[in-house]
């Protein structure tokens, strides 16, 4: 044990970070397939308990076992790519969908030892990449040959660019309060108490957050690339078996990052009144799991128009008068952040 | 400025709203659940009273077995996908002293009466696969001889189990349901003897 443990320290930093980077990756994968398996069974018990039915009920204890089943099946169907289609974009797509999403989680404090990889623009990696997203639901649409899923990527675009403005300008708030871009630095800023967290200093900038993420993860009510009504299946119409997997995965990969960096961001991270620990991030961000189902469930979904017309008229302006009246009360007033910080460090 | 301040009200009701729907669902998601689990538990029969299942006949309060149906053909005419069929019973053939005691009659001038047809239909069958459930039928009948029964887990394997002879399902609910102290003796009921039934 001894000499492993003196092998390991022997090495020189670079392998060492190199190391750590492949361990965090595997720890990611596995992290983010079962958070996957979770959040479907949640989803659709929420689903049923907010009708007043059970939900999933016949497989396993309570249905437990209904997502391996559906796993199973997708896995085993055969997949097909319609004809005229672009065969190379086809099966990018979906990987495209999928990878990036791997490497967003490796900035995401889980705690103060948990993180896979801290840089200085630990958010900057996280918004920049998250772009990927919106290329691959381009692909999709474009590659498939299909109408509606052209209009779904078309859609899906429009949506995803429009969000990331507000998206941007409420992350921007809390960095220029916290002067720093890396996630761990904004959680060390805050507190265990919920009065020391940002979303006591920031709430509109959490608010416009969270309504940012629900059409940037193309959840409901913004869900519509994929509105099945009008597009069937929007951008994944054409995409069977796995490739359709991928993308499902996708979507519930992003749910958990983009609740893990509010979590970061404005909840206090890892830290709680008491025993500070992975225990509490994982708790604020399956709460924020749940508000986003129970959302999903309650209202219908926006028109085209209606939702183009929130983010331009409604929450980028607020953005810009948030980011505005932080950067004021940062200049004249440091002391009243001083007080908040001096409260929380 | 008066728009302004309108449009600004039209802002926090909308807001509100949002948490109204929220609190809506909230309150569904720790509420008891309102289905049951079918092939483990049943509708109680409260419930199952309000379902609205094929039609079946309604006996006689004399006799459960017998239908109160005049063969009037009323519900026939009435149904809009002519899913039921009614056939009158004949009149009876007259036996030769009875035709000789007629003609007799006849002939003094007097004016004697056929021996009538019985009025319960001699055969009601009823396609369910057609049936729009429009109650058409049920209004339209003037004894009040059709109702709706209440049968919410009616299954069957082939077509002709839907095609159903209300007859004879009478007479199988008759049999299974508690005779009543003023009801008459059901068993006795077959196809030879409603006559004398149907004529009082």
């Amino acid at each position: 044990m001894q000499q492993i443990f003196d092998f390991f320290t022997s090495l020189p930093p670079m392998v060492l970070d190199v190391i750590h980077l492949a361990v965090a990756l595997v720890a990611i994968i596995a992290f983010v397939s079962a958070n996957a398996i979770v959040l479907v069974y949640m989803e659709r018990k929420v689903a049923g308990f907010v009708q007043r039915r059970p939900g999933p009920y016949e497989v396993g204890p309570q249905g437990v076992l209904q997502v391996v089943c559906d796993a199973v099946k997708l896995i085993g169907k055969q997949i097909v790519r319609p004809t005229h289609s672009d065969p190379a974009l086809f099966w990018l797509a979906p990987v495209l969908a999928f990878f990036p999403v791997l490497l967003l989680f490796l900035p995401i404090p889980f705690s103060s030892l948990l993180t896979g990889w801290n840089p200085d623009l630990g958010i900057l990696l996280i918004l920049a990449f998250a772009g990927i997203n919106v290329i691959a639901v381009l692909l999709a649409g474009y590659a498939s040959n299909n109408k509606w899923g052209l209009l779904g990527a078309a859609r899906g675009v429009s949506q995803s660019v429009a969000y990331e403005i507000p998206l941007l300008l409420s992350v921007l708030a809390i960095a220029m309060m916290t002067g720093t871009l890396s996630l761990t630095n904004i959680v060390d800023g805050q507190g265990g108490w919920p009065w020391q967290w940002n979303i006591f200093l920031q709430p509109v900038a959490f608010v416009i957050y969270l309504i940012s993420v629900f059409a940037e993860t193309n959840r409901a009510p913004f869900d519509l690339p994929e509105g099945e009504s009008e597009l069937t299946g929007g951008f994944h119409t054409e995409y069977s078996g796995m490739g359709f997997g991928l993308f499902f995965l996708a979507e519930y990969a992003n749910m958990v990052l983009v609740c893990s960096v509010a979590t970061a961001l404005f909840l206090g991270g890892w830290k709680g009144p008491f025993f500070d620990g992975p225990w509490w991030f994982m708790a604020k961000v399956y709460s924020l799991l749940f508000f986003m189902m129970w959302v999903r469930w309650t209202y219908p979904r926006m028109r085209f128009d209606q939702m183009l017309n929130l983010n331009w008229k409604w929450l980028l302006p607020l953005g810009v008068l948030n980011l505005l009246a932080t950067a004021f009360c940062m200049k004249f007033f440091p002391m009243i952040a001083k007080i908040f910080q001096g409260g929380a460090a | 400025m008066k728009n302004m301040i309108r449009c600004a009200g039209e802002t926090v009701k909308g807001i509100w709203s949002l948490f109204v729907g929220l609190g809506i669902t909230g309150k569904y998601f720790v509420s008891r659940k309102r289905t049951t689990y079918y092939p483990r538990e049943t509708v109680e029969k409260a419930a199952a009273d309000s379902f609205r299942g094929p039609i079946e006949l309604v006996g006689t309060p004399k006799n459960p077995a017998i239908p109160k149906c005049i063969s009037c053909m009323l519900c026939v005419q009435a149904c809009p996908s002519n899913c039921i069929t009614v056939k009158k019973r004949p009149a009876p053939v007259m036996t030769a002293e009875e035709q000789k005691a007629f003609d007799e009659a006849l002939a003094r001038g007097e004016n004697p009466k056929k021996p009538s047809a019985p009025k319960d239909p001699a055969v009601y069958t009823y396609d369910f696969t057609y049936c729009s459930l429009c109650a058409c039928c049920v209004e339209a009948c003037p004894v009040n001889s059709i109702k709706f029964s209440h049968e919410l887990y009616l299954s069957g394997t082939r077509r002709e189990d839907f095609n159903i002879d209300l007859l004879a399902r009478l007479k199988r609910t008759a049999k299974s349901a508690p005779v009543k102290e003023k009801a008459a003796p059901a068993p006795a009921a077959t196809d030879e003897t409603p006559a004398t039934e149907a004529s009082a």
